[in-house]
């Protein structure tokens, strides 16, 4: 006696209808949780490199400034003078009050300007900071 | 003659089937240009302003001084030494005595390349003792300690390391 096996009549494939939907779910994940900020960096700049590095993981509570190879230096998208650091570093430590400010220094500045900075943004009480810094290979 | 258009008689539809895969293209391509550049870096805590806490002065004994000068010398308990070695001298210290602070202080003139460099060095010194306690305690090298056992290293290895106050020269 033979026994044939049952096939269903129903058609058998995967319904891919809503594919492009979950794709596009996921491209709009990605699209929204990337943080998309641009500055205009208008200062020269070359980091120096460490062997003791860390990553700082949350981009949000950090603010950058950087120290350009002239000296001149910038927060956001504006150069500014050493005095007003302390205004703007409390303005960001009022906004975020887990900031951290990351130094991006031309590595061949002198420490005369980084002390100052440091200075200011001690008068405005944004303690944490973070050398920028590469890896040394 | 009146000419008649023929209709076909199959439904019209625009095929979707490729739907997924043009926006697996436009994720990929998402995917590709977003830059994720990370923030790599020296953290440190700066000290609150001076004008709030009253000067603490520290016993002599407890502070290992690192002073490093413009041309990259460097002076730690009155001793001179370069540059590479500082790890060494600080984790030797640190040993004998664990509880010490390391201060550093530099000249205005000094390359902020330098400073970076001698950071790194006392970074380098509190690894050190901290992979020595991680392979003593725990019998394992940091890199596969779980993350408890990480926060009990970090709390028992105590990085304190102080930017010294700087002169008033202007």
């Amino acid at each position: 006696m033979k026994f044939k096996k049952k096939q269903a009549s129903t058609k058998q494939n995967v319904p891919t209808a809503s594919l492009p939907d979950i794709i596009f779910m996921l491209l709009i994940f990605f699209m929204v949780t990337t943080v998309l900020r641009e500055y205009d960096i208008k200062v020269q700049y070359t980091l120096p490199s460490a062997t003791q590095i860390e990553k700082i993981d949350n981009k949000r509570i950090v603010t950058y400034i950087w120290v350009g190879r002239d000296g001149r230096v910038q927060i956001d998208d504006n150069i500014v003078v050493i005095p007003e650091i302390q205004s703007i570093a409390a303005k960001k430590r009022r906004e975020v009050p887990q900031v951290i400010m990351s130094l991006r220094v031309d590595e061949g500045s002198r420490m005369g300007v980084v002390t100052d900075i440091q200075q200011q943004l001690r008068k405005g009480d944004a303690l944490r900071i973070n050398y920028s810094a590469l890896q040394k290979i | 003659m009146a000419m008649l258009r023929k209709r076909s008689s199959r439904d019209v539809e625009i095929p979707t089937s490729s739907m997924a895969d043009i926006s697996f293209l436009l994720l990929l391509f998402f995917l590709v240009t977003t830059i994720i550049d990370v923030d790599t870096g020296i953290g440190l805590v700066l000290p609150p302003p001076v004008e709030e806490t009253d000067i603490v002065k520290m016993d002599p004994d407890r502070i290992i001084k690192v002073l490093v000068n413009s041309s990259g010398d460097v002076l730690i308990n009155d001793e001179v030494a370069t540059l590479a070695q500082i790890h060494e001298i600080v984790a030797n210290k640190l040993r004998a005595k664990p509880k010490m602070v390391v201060s550093i202080k530099t000249d205005r003139e000094t390359p902020y390349r330098v400073y970076i460099g001698a950071l790194d060095e006392i970074k380098q010194a509190y690894n050190i003792l901290r992979e020595e306690y991680a392979l003593q305690t725990f019998g394992a090298g940091l890199k596969e300690l779980s993350k408890e056992q990480m926060d009990s290293v970090r709390d028992n290895v105590r990085q304190s390391i102080s930017i010294a106050e700087p002169e008033r020269t202007r």
